[in-house]
């Protein structure tokens, strides 16, 4: 998990809006099920979990499995309450953690 | 002396394809042999089972949306969504997105909150091979809906 993720969301918001918030970030998902060359199981190392939260109420929170894609894209949902900063967390296997914050600009 | 240099290159390169397509040959036999071998996952009908908890599912207002054939198992395209208005009242809890032809059954599983303002999930996932695809979702009144959808594959995505 060394590159920034990737997000985005609309520029412009209303109050109520629904809006999608796109995300992409750069994982191997190792999935566990697969030999390296030297013929050992490669372990499992796969973002498991991704939550985004607003304003500290939880908006969506995803339990990903060896089922997702490399760099998995996740989109979501996200009925805008107001201005204010969507904070968006993903945690791998090996304990790394990512946080970014994306602001939702009303007007 | 230009001469030499310019074959060792040539060499090395030679070298290099080589092996690398025999490691990646490597990896795409070691795959099928072993995938099934180790610690078995829960089934597909398991983990149905265990998400619905003895409860039935009703058929409806589920929308998947998943490429009739695809070409690459490794990232196929995915996006449910689910009827539902996402009050506080009313609303989708959570999600599960299911194979019923992968070595692990889950894809991912989604909660939300009536924050979320419509049920949707779009990502991508690995598909082994040409299987069904489920959506189950939980509703806050603790009722299920449940949606199917096939989608043939052409080359799997576990490597094998």
């Amino acid at each position: 998990m060394s590159n920034k993720p990737r997000i985005k969301v609309p520029a412009t918001n209303k109050v109520g809006d629904v809006i999608e918030v796109k995300t992409l970030i750069s994982h191997v998902m190792e999935t566990g099920f697969r030999k390296g060359s030297d013929g050992n199981l490669v372990p499992r190392n796969i973002i498991n979990t991704f939550t985004a939260t607003f304003g500290g109420k939880e908006v969506v929170k995803v339990d990903l499995s060896s089922g997702v894609s490399a760099n998995p894209y996740i989109s979501f949902k996200f009925k805008v309450p107001g201005p204010g900063d969507l904070e968006l967390t993903w945690i791998d296997d090996s304990g790394a953690k990512t946080v970014e914050k994306v602001a939702i600009a009303v007007g | 002396m230009t001469q030499r240099m310019k074959l060792e290159v040539v060499d090395r390169r030679d070298f290099l394809v080589g092996a690398t397509a025999a490691s990646a040959l490597a990896t795409l036999l070691a795959m099928h042999g072993t995938a099934f071998a180790q610690e078995k996952p829960p089934t597909f009908q398991e983990t149905l089972d265990k998400i619905l908890g003895g409860k039935k599912a009703e058929e409806a207002k589920i929308t998947i949306e998943l490429p009739e054939i695809a070409e690459n198992g490794n990232t196929v395209p995915y996006t449910v969504t689910v009827d539902n208005p996402m009050t506080d009242a009313d609303y989708v809890k959570s999600l599960h997105i299911l194979s019923s032809g992968n070595p692990s059954p889950n894809i991912a599983s989604y909660y939300f909150s009536p924050l979320a303002g419509q049920a949707f999930a779009s990502s991508r996932m690995r598909l082994a091979k040409t299987q069904d695809i489920y959506a189950v979702a939980e509703l806050s009144n603790g009722n299920f809906l449940v949606g199917k959808r096939t989608v043939k594959v052409t080359i799997g995505g576990c490597g094998g």
